[in-house]
Parts: C-alpha cells; sequence; structure tokens
C-alpha cells in the first residue's frame, strides 16, 4: 500500500534567542508550549497545528511557523 | 481563553505606579517584583513570575494589544542578543547599587533627603508632594524615591519599546527576566 506524504505547519522555537517569558503558551488554543525549566519555550511537535498564535505574539519573534513533511 | 485571578495583576502594577505619585513610601511595595521573581527562580527553579504573574508585562500586553498602542513590529536583532540583554542587567545592577549607596549616604547623614524622582538615570523630577515626613529615618524615604525612580523608568523604556515593536517588548531586556533566565539556566546545569 502506498503510503502519501502530508505537509503541516508546526512552531519552531529558535532556543539560543528564546527569553522564555512565557507569553506563546499562554497564547497556544492547543497547550502545546511549555516553558522548560525556566530556560527555554518548547512547541510539543504533535499537538502544535501550526495556527501561528505564538509566533505574533513572541516579543523576540523567535518562533518560526514552518512546513513540515508528516 | 479562560481567565484566571493572575490575569488581573496588571492593576496591581498600575495601582502601585499611582500610589508612589501620592504617597512614595508605597514604592517599598515593589520589592516584591524583584523578591518573588528570584524565590520563583533560585527555589523552583522556573520563570513562573513572568510567565503567570508579571502585572507589569500583562500592563503592556493590554496597553499594545487590546487597545492597540503598539505598531507590533519585531524587536531589532541587537535588542534580543545576549551581549545587550546581559549588558542592560549589568548596567541595571549598577544604577541600583549607586541608588543603595545614595541611601546608605542619607542613612548615615552624609547626605540630605533628595524628595526627586530620578527618570531615565537622568532627569531630576520634583516629587516633594508625595512625601508628607515619615515616622522612620529619612533614609527610608531616599530608598522609597530612588526605587520609585528605578520602577518608574523601566515602565517608560518598557512603555516606549511596547509603542515602537511588539506589546511585551519590554519582556525581552528586563532585567529580572534576564537575571532569573541565568538563575534557571545555572540551575538546570547544577541538575544535569
Amino acid at each position: 500500500m502506498e503510503t502519501t506524504a502530508r505537509k503541516k505547519r508546526k512552531a519552531f522555537v529558535e532556543e539560543h534567542t528564546c527569553v522564555a517569558c512565557g507569553c506563546c503558551v499562554k497564547v497556544c488554543p492547543m497547550k502545546a508550549i511549555q516553558i522548560w525549566k525556566g530556560t527555554v519555550a518548547k512547541v510539543d511537535q504533535t499537538t502544535c497545528v501550526g495556527c501561528g498564535k505564538c509566533a505574533r505574539e513572541c516579543p523576540a519573534s523567535v518562533i518560526e511557523i514552518r512546513e513540515v513533511t508528516v | 481563553m479562560k481567565k484566571h485571578w493572575h490575569d488581573y495583576l496588571w492593576i496591581l502594577s498600575l495601582t502601585y505606579l499611582l500610589l508612589g505619585f501620592f504617597n512614595i513610601l508605597f514604592a517599598w511595595l515593589g520589592l516584591l517584583c524583584f523578591f518573588i521573581p528570584l524565590l520563583f527562580a533560585g527555589i523552583g527553579g522556573n520563570k513562573g513570575y513572568c510567565n503567570r504573574y508579571c502585572g507589569r508585562g500583562q500592563l503592556f500586553g493590554l496597553l499594545g494589544g487590546r487597545f492597540g498602542l503598539s505598531r507590533k513590529k519585531d524587536v531589532p536583532g541587537w535588542m534580543k542578543s545576549k551581549g545587550f540583554r546581559y549588558g542592560f542587567l549589568i548596567f541595571f545592577f549598577i544604577m541600583f547599587f549607586q541608588m543603595l549607596w545614595n541611601t546608605y549616604l542619607v542613612f548615615a547623614g552624609a547626605k540630605s533627603l533628595g524628595q526627586a524622582v530620578t527618570l531615565l538615570w537622568t532627569f531630576k523630577l520634583p516629587w516633594h508632594w508625595a512625601y508628607h515626613g515619615t515616622l522612620f529615618h529619612a533614609g527610608v524615604a531616599q530608598f522609597a524615591f530612588g526605587f520609585y525612580s528605578v520602577m518608574l523608568t523601566s515602565t517608560v523604556l518598557g512603555f516606549f519599546t511596547m509603542l515602537l515593536f511588539k506589546p511585551r517588548s519590554w519582556c525581552v531586556y528586563c532585567p529580572m527576566g534576564t537575571m532569573t533566565q541565568l538563575i534557571c539556566k545555572l540551575k538546570n546545569k547544577e541538575v544535569q
């Protein structure tokens, strides 16, 4: 059986410049983002739907929405 | 999204600024914004204060977001660089210790009480109406004037970057945010 690759949008955090303020956590409708030990925002890629709310909210603009093949 | 009690802490931040306009001694309450984040970071190893309870961040978010005062543009690259963030933290520390030194001089009787608020570390604003004498030493009031200066200066800076860039741009270079993130990083290195 042939499987077809699909493209989905996901949020990616530029970890070395993230200030861990948590603004993204507040706006995520899927609760897919967490601040990991006060250091960096981490996105749960399985829950993220790539809506882009976090990217718009991020004051440091370090979140990017990319298309990934799943 | 469901609102929690801590989503309204911006009211406290605004009240704090207003109270300092009427009685400078209320400025002492601002120490909570220093110690609570440090406790979160030092004991809990997290940035719970920034993430949930920072009223100032909420205030900027409200003014820039709901009230539409922000241009919502990206902050320039240098502003989120480690060099600027840590440099600003060091600068803030130096100015903070200078304020503590001033307070010490008043306590020691080497200097008289300056009833002024220093904005952006430069501009002395008359603020005598907020001082009504006190049962305590004049040094207590000197610290209040100094601390209120720190709080007002950071609010003004945050307000301007809120207008120019994204609503919560202050969070990018907030010295408390930088310091607590640094503590968390060091703490997590310890754990690993």
